[in-house]
């Protein structure tokens, strides 16, 4: 008796260990750019794990350059646009896919998958010149453009999932009910597709928020730059000065709205990952 | 007048013959019960009826118009899911009259219909409330409810009731009923459930296969049924029976039934050649028991009390054994010999393939002395 006690207590133990270092890994990089952002330039260096006495000035100075603002705008509007483009594409596709039975389905979704397999850099050089050719070079829709080709596959596929399992007799008895196929879309799958589509825009929104590549790639002056790329251009005083006070402050002030927004819509993304299916 | 009609009606489905040339006709304002084993192609043929599949083959015509190529809110049908498919995420009111809404009806006539199917239906005080807050019964009407606001002439149900606990269908069951007497329209009715099937129908259609079996009135279909098949689906337990050969054909025929020896029955065999295979149907009600002298009759194997009435199962050597419903104060005991003696107004002879021989109308009158003849004086004859 004692002996299962014992086992139990140490397996409990074992858990919370394991937990703590999955934490530990997780949050301390977070923590310590805070621990950082907090602290006057002159002392960066000194090792410390407690925020002793904040200092705010490299917030101040962060948001007071007009361009790092004008790059908070960029991102917002970028990512935005990404998530609703991709969301409402992906969403017609995955009725099409997960819906309709049609010869050549599965290639489609094998090609859409296979796709999603390319690396951003293979596709880089071959991008930069549709998007010259396109007429978009340093705007925001070269990224807006190149940031949903990267989405759809993955919101193609997950909604395409999510629409598979709704029951095929709510599609019909919408269609008894005289519904087109985008009444019964946008009427009756879409609203019972909220979690799915929270969960995806979301993850969608993350993507486009923090992508760097494309966003050095195809923008050129300070109006139209990303958050990612303003903090890596953010320079000190001299050439040989890293300012990592004000670097942590733009970080810390770039990833904060996303963890809000992560919180605040976890029980929506944990129900729409684990529960697609509904009962009468 | 026929509100409905099948004209050789053909389905596919990737090779596989799903319904095979059904013809039918449904009167308006009837009740008709699809009913066969799963896989039969009652549900293939309601969703055709309904639109949800299209047809391969033949013609659908209602009110003698040729649908095959309409859609389904284009050709005045309503249907009942079997999991009542109710939108989760809207009210009772929005669930009934969202095909009204789609049809754009004009706003007061469409709260009025609402409120008459609801009332109807006793769903007045639910119309608030979301699917998921009501009972099975309560979504079960609901959907009945979805299904009959736009005033449809046919209603369509795909084995509404098999959702719900036993008792909740019994008195589903009896609402349905009551629910076509008020509403007078036509109803198609699908299930497996021969209980269902027998009490709502006016006309059962029995498919097997993809084929039509037979079509009748359930008493037609129970007390004369034109196969194998559809004797033994019909009736619970199932109908007995017993292998036998034809000794003498003609408008009587003279069976050697093992059990009874060779027995005189009252159908028409003339075509069949003496020494065919036949199959000789008893229902379970149709046999009696007495008791047996020494080591005569057959020996009863279990007996089954139902409370209302016993069933007694047989060991007569044959491939089943017999089962025969007794009243419960005849109190027959396993181990028990007993001698069968059937009702042969009820009995049945079927051929190999299965097909009913005609039951000849005089044959009774031309047996005079009894209906089952000694071993030895049929060996005479």
């Amino acid at each position: 008796m004692n002996l299962r006690l014992l086992k139990k207590a140490l397996l409990r133990l074992g858990f919370w260990c394991l937990i703590g270092v999955l934490l530990l890994y997780a949050v301390f990089p977070f923590y310590y750019a805070i621990v950082t952002s907090l602290k006057p330039s002159s002392a960066l260096f000194e090792v410390s794990y407690w925020i002793a006495n904040p200092d705010f000035s490299n917030y101040a100075a962060v948001l007071s350059q007009a361009s790092f603002l004008r790059a908070i705008g960029n991102s917002l509007v970028v990512a935005l646009c990404v998530v609703t483009l991709a969301l409402f594409l992906s969403l017609t596709a995955a009725y099409a896919l997960g819906r309709v039975k049609f010869r050549g389905r599965g290639t489609v979704l094998m090609m859409v998958l296979g796709v999603s397999m390319f690396p951003q850099v293979a596709v880089l050089s071959g991008l930069f010149e549709v998007i010259r050719a396109l007429g978009l070079y340093n705007t925001s829709w070269a990224l807006i453009l190149s940031y949903t080709i990267f989405t759809l596959p993955f919101t193609v596929w997950v909604l395409t999932t999510f629409m598979g399992q709704l029951p095929h007799e709510l599609e019909e008895a919408a269609i008894m009910d005289g519904a087109s196929p985008w009444v019964t879309l946008t009427r009756v799958l879409l609203p019972l597709l909220w979690p799915a589509l929270v969960t995806t825009g979301l993850l969608a929104f993350i993507a486009a928020w923090n992508e760097f590549l494309f966003a050095l790639t195809f923008t050129l002056t300070d109006t139209q730059r990303t958050v990612p790329v303003a903090i890596a251009l953010i320079s000190g005083g001299s050439p040989h000065e890293l300012p990592w006070g004000l670097l942590m402050a733009a970080s810390v002030v770039v990833t904060v709205p996303l963890v809000i927004l992560v919180l605040i819509f976890q029980r929506r993304i944990v129900s729409g990952l684990t529960a697609g299916a509904l009962k009468g | 007048m026929i509100k409905l009609k099948l004209d050789n009606v053909n389905k596919q489905l990737g090779g596989a013959r799903i319904l095979r040339d059904v013809s039918l006709e449904i009167a308006a304002g009837e009740f008709v019960v699809f009913v066969g084993p799963s896989g039969c192609g009652k549900s293939t043929l309601l969703r055709l009826i309904a639109g949800l599949d299209s047809i391969c083959g033949g013609d659908l015509l209602i009110d003698g118009r040729r649908v095959n190529d309409l859609e389904p809110r284009e050709r005045g049908v309503g249907m009942v899911f079997q999991s009542y498919a109710l939108y989760p995420h809207m009210s009772v009111y929005d669930n009934i009259s969202f095909g009204l809404k789609l049809a754009k009806t004009e706003k007061t006539s469409l709260r009025e219909r609402v409120l008459k199917t609801a009332q109807i239906l006793q769903l007045d005080k639910l119309l608030q409330r979301k699917p998921k807050e009501l009972s099975g019964g309560q979504r079960q009407r609901v959907a009945m409810g979805r299904a009959m606001a736009r005033e449809p002439d046919i209603l369509l149900f795909d084995e509404p009731l098999s959702n719900l606990d036993a008792s909740l269908r019994v008195q589903m069951r009896n609402e349905i009923a009551r629910l076509h007497d008020r509403l007078g329209s036509t109803m198609i009715y699908v299930t497996h459930d021969q209980v269902e099937a027998m009490t709502l129908a006016d006309k059962i259609v029995v498919l097997n296969g993809g084929r039509v079996e037979q079509v009748g009135s359930p008493r037609e279909l129970y007390e004369r049924p034109a196969s194998r098949f559809v004797a033994g689906f019909l009736g619970s337990p199932r109908m007995n029976f017993l292998p036998v050969r034809l000794q003498t054909p003609g408008e009587t025929s003279l069976v050697n039934t093992l059990v009874w020896g060779i027995t005189a029955l009252p159908f028409d065999s003339t075509n069949l050649a003496a020494g065919t295979h036949l199959s000789l149907g008893i229902r379970p009600e149709h046999l009696s028991l007495k008791a047996a002298e020494g080591t005569a009759g057959v020996v009863v194997t279990a007996v089954e009390y139902l409370g209302s009435e016993t069933y007694v199962h047989l060991d007569t050597r044959l491939e089943e054994p017999l089962i025969c419903r007794c009243e419960v104060s005849a109190g027959w005991k396993a181990g028990d010999r007993v001698e069968l003696l059937p009702d042969i107004d009820n009995l049945h002879l079927f051929a190999a393939d299965g097909t009913a021989l005609k039951r000849h109308p005089h044959a009774i009158e031309t047996l005079p002395d009894g209906v089952l003849l000694s071993p030895a004086r049929a060996s005479a004859l």
